[in-house]
């Protein structure tokens, strides 16, 4: 797909990278400077998840045209220990940075889209988007 | 206009109020600002924004790339900052929903355990049970029965809050389910210390109170599980004296045996049952003591058995700064002089 690029996260230099693709494509489709600072936020949070929990994986970024809309589709993938437990670490207050607001649930409130499939043994795959308003 | 349109017009006029007096009073405008802008949920990463946007159109020269540049870092640092106060608002939200829900179970263990304090000719009973957080840790019940007899159970959980409160459903439960003839004191606290012992984890340990007053010729008779010590009101003498009772506690020891004691009530001689909520009621002095706690039953003596554990309550209460450590239970009988 020519509308999706990625970067690779194995070391924590990579996660500026996803950071700089995530802003350049952000501003292309339009999104003024909250939305990206916002967005790039979001993107730290994913691409240090796989950098910590992981090991490696990558982060993509996806411009959607859909009805009419537009939007910015985030997504993180990796081949790591995957999440046992989802609910539990959909739970505000769970992560270890817990009372920051960051993590997968501080990244899920953020979009307007949020789909989350982990397990044991077989990675994390995130997809989230966010709408041009 | 939307709030936000609103929020923007309403920020320019203060700042532009400001600039142009640096009077208090713009000052305070952005402090009403900001409560209305926090009550509608408005991250601060907004407000950076929305101040930034407006220096640029105010002074499109003097606020030149660089300043606004410097902008971005404090954006990105105050969109962090938004992220925790958006967790925040959530985590209110939750603990709302909860309290809700405590103050539900609160009310479903009240006609769970609810009992009536019975009205018997010759005597007075007062009860009070007031828990230290939502749910009840201590409990009490009376049970009337055929041969002019009241009995009385008063338990207190080690722990407070709700796995106290789960623990009492299941005491409850279980003594309603003995069968009539193995209501004596003893008998009823070894068949609960079997079902406590089975049932509940090791770390939870309840402390027992079992006593019939057999109305005909005035013995009381009681036993006890490690139970707060009750009090003897002698009328003659106008003294206390603790009711002597041994006993270990609930879910300890499967075949634990539990001894039974007997007590003869003269005209006006009380019985003064309660729960270390009482005893250990603290002040900044530390726990009271026990003799604050016998002048405050004698300053209320002339009262009937239901005001006096009231009247105890709210000075303690008091006493405490309104602030409860532990579930609060009080119980008092007291044989009518003329009877
Ligand atoms: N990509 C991943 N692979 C494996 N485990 C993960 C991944 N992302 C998150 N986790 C697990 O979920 C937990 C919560 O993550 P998160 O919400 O980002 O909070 P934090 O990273 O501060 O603990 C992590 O502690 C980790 O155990
Ligand atoms: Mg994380």
């Amino acid at each position: 797909m020519d509308n999706q690029s990625c970067v690779k996260i194995i070391n924590e230099w990579d996660i500026v990278s996803a950071r700089q693709l995530g802003r350049n494509v952000a501003k292309e489709l339009g999104f003024g400077t909250v939305d990206q600072a916002r967005i790039t936020t979001a993107i730290s949070e994913l691409a240090r998840n796989i950098f910590l929990y992981a090991g490696q994986g990558q982060i993509c970024i996806e411009k959607l045209y859909e009805n009419g809309k537009t939007g910015l589709r985030l997504l993180s993938i990796d081949s790591g220990p995957g999440i046992k437990d989802l609910r539990q670490v959909m739970e505000d207050g769970y992560s270890t940075s817990g009372g920051l607001g960051a993590g997968l649930p501080g990244v899920k409130r953020l979009m307007d889209d949020f789909q989350i499939d982990s397990s044991p043994g077989e990675g994390t795959d995130i997809r989230a988007i966010k709408w041009l308003r | 206009m939307d709030f936000r349109q609103k929020l923007e017009s309403k920020y320019r006029e203060i700042l532009t109020n400001y600039l142009a007096d640096r009077s208090e009073q713009a000052l305070y405008q952005g402090q009403k600002l900001s409560r209305n802008a926090i009550e509608r949920n408005i991250p601060p990463e907004e407000i950076v924004s929305i101040h930034r946007n407006i220096m640029a159109e105010m002074f499109p020269e003097k606020f030149n790339d660089k300043m606004q540049e410097s902008f971005d870092i404090l954006l990105e640092v105050m969109v962090a900052y938004g992220f925790a106060y958006r967790e925040h608002q959530n985590l209110k939200h939750i603990q709302q929903e909860l309290r809700t829900e405590m103050e539900i179970a609160a009310n479903v263990q009240k006609t769970l355990l609810g009992t009536e304090v019975p009205c018997k000719k010759g005597m007075d009973i007062g009860a009070i049970s007031v828990p230290a957080k939502h749910m009840n840790g201590d409990y009490f019940n009376f049970v009337e029965d055929e041969n002019n007899s009241v009995s009385i159970a008063i338990a207190d959980v080690i722990g407070k809050g709700l796995p106290a409160a789960l623990c009492m459903s299941m005491i409850k439960y279980a003594m309603d389910s003995l069968p009539e003839n193995r209501k004596t004191p003893t008998l009823v606290l070894e068949n609960l210390n079997r079902v406590v012992e089975q049932n509940v984890d090791l770390t939870m340990f309840i402390t027992m109170f079992y006593g019939t007053y057999h109305i005909d010729d005035h013995i009381f008779s009681y036993a006890s599980a490690g139970h707060e010590p009750g009090l003897f009101y002698h009328a003659e003498t106008q003294t206390f004296s603790e009711l002597p009772a041994k006993g270990l506690l609930l879910g300890i020891e499967k075949n634990t045996k539990y001894r039974k004691y007997e007590k003869e009530v003269m005209p006006g001689d009380m019985i003064i049952l309660m729960s270390d909520g009482v005893t250990e009621s603290r002040t900044k002095e530390g726990f009271i003591e026990r003799e604050e706690l016998l002048a405050l039953i004698e300053k209320n003596i002339h009262l009937k058995a239901q005001n006096i554990v009231q009247n105890v309550y709210k000075e303690l209460e008091k006493l405490q700064d309104f602030q409860l450590r532990d579930d609060f239970t009080l119980i008092i009988l007291r044989r009518n002089v003329l009877s």
